[in-house]
């Protein structure tokens, strides 16, 4: 770098033409860029979203997002009211409601783990259970995928909601390993307990909110194309 | 890199460069956190090398076209501004071709920015000679950084996974080597790399070359 202690000083100017001129072209690139590829990232996470939805209910075959609040049921595009929480119904070919399903998310080991569970209304049960996003521990938190035992607690987990109307009757909590003794409990992974625990607690932190706001709505989602 | 009394290299030599004679992973050892963080798999590897090309290549064509107009003070700024231009660039095509591969890759898409070959090439190379001889030697660095990235990839996926491109290469009963996806497995693998590499390299008897070349960032 010889040389270029050797320069005169630049002027000020310069430098501030130089540095907009940058800018300016950086801008416009970035603009052009945004714009021509934003259709498809939308339509990439649509197609994600359907697929995550679909593989947590079972034989749906289209679906519609909702917020649902105290004062009532909105379709997704509408004005959300304060409070309220987003869901998923998901129907069938003929247009009957096949179940219902929500995100939810807490923090796990690495970074929070988000996850996508199915309801049932007619069971009032938890009957699907999907990972959307996680940075658990490879072969040790991301357990949650796939570990056979750990699915098996979200075949029917149990989210009644309570006498009172404004929670479920019992939250739902993880156990230790082979400790799962009502349907309302979550047997934990073994070597991977913050995980899920970070499952159970973000299940239930939505679930406690979205199923006693759900209640009245319930008749009109079925079949409600 | 000219050095006085020598005759300048050909286009060949500068698209060599990158991917023997200064190899970035194997050489320069420049741009460690991508390549430590993201070679889990061959296919992570791969996507992220393809990612930093482009960033080389881009920001090789605007540093080397605006070279004679950029202030010296402000050259870094510059260089960064450009840089994180590419990157977001980048950023939005992968969301666009793939949510699945912009969710493996995760944050380490956007510290592309932070990549210090990225930065080193466009101080040393780019903003020293004509577009067309700063495209051929990003092109090199890029290509040389994916051979490291993927060379990296494959070994920690066939030893952590037993796959290779997610195709299973033992059978059901091999048990995957976890460490090896993990950090620590980066490390090791990296190391058996270098290791490979410098032995092959002080085998010769022949001069070598300075290995850092002048300017060159040398952490990473």
């Amino acid at each position: 770098m010889s040389e270029a202690t050797l320069q005169p000083v630049t002027p000020s100017a310069a430098m501030i033409r130089t540095l907009g001129l940058v800018a300016t072209v950086c801008g416009i690139l970035l603009v052009l860029t945004y714009q021509n590829t934003l259709e498809a990232i939308n339509a990439n996470k649509r197609v994600a979203l359907e697929r995550a939805v679909f593989k947590v209910i079972p034989g749906a075959h289209s679906m519609k997002a909702f917020h649902v609040g105290k004062a009532g049921l909105v379709p997704e595009g509408g004005a959300v009211p304060a409070g309220a929480v987003k869901f998923y119904a998901a129907y069938d070919q003929a247009g009957q409601l096949r179940g219902l399903a929500a995100e939810a998310a807490a923090m796990g080991y690495a970074d929070m783990v988000r996850v996508l569970y199915a309801y049932n209304p007619a069971k009032q049960a938890i009957d699907g259970f999907g990972v959307v996003g996680h940075r658990e521990t490879p072969g040790i938190g991301d357990k949650i995928i796939f570990d056979k035992a750990f699915l098996k607690n979200f075949e029917a987990l149990d989210a009644r909601l309570g006498a009172a109307g404004d929670a479920l009757a019992n939250p739902i909590r993880v156990v230790k390993n082979g400790g799962k003794q009502n349907p309302w409990e979550i047997d934990a992974i073994s070597g991977a307990t913050v995980t899920s625990r970070a499952v159970a607690r973000g299940i239930n932190d939505s679930a406690q909110k979205l199923v006693p706001l759900l209640a009245p709505h319930l008749d009109k989602l079925q079949g409600g194309q | 890199m000219v050095i006085p009394g020598q005759t300048p290299p050909t286009n060949l030599d500068e698209f060599l460069e990158g991917i023997w004679k200064q190899n970035p992973v194997f050489v320069m050892v420049l741009g460690l956190c991508p390549a430590l963080a993201v070679t889990v798999s061959a296919v992570n590897a791969l996507a992220m090398g393809a990612a930093t090309t482009f960033v080389l290549l881009g920001s090789a064509l605007l540093v080397s076209l605006m070279r004679r107009i950029v202030p010296r003070e402000v050259r870094i700024a510059t260089y960064i501004v450009i840089i994180a231009t590419f990157v977001t660039i980048v950023d939005y095509l992968i969301a666009a071709i793939s949510l699945e591969l912009y969710e493996a890759l995760g944050a380490f898409i956007q510290l592309i920015v932070v990549n210090c070959m990225i930065l080193g090439r466009a101080e040393a190379h780019a903003s020293k000679f004509a577009p067309g001889r700063a495209l051929i030697n990003a092109l090199g660095m890029g290509i040389g950084f994916s051979i490291g990235l993927f060379a990296l990839g494959s070994v920690r996926e066939i030893l952590g996974a037993g796959t290779l491109f997610g195709v299973p290469l033992f059978g059901p009963d091999f048990q995957p080597w976890v460490v090896m996806v993990l950090p620590p497995g980066g490390f090791f693998v990296l190391g058996a790399w270098l290791l490979l590499f410098n032995w092959w390299r002080n085998r010769k008897p022949a001069p070598r070359e300075p290995v850092v070349a002048a300017g060159e960032a040398s952490h990473g």
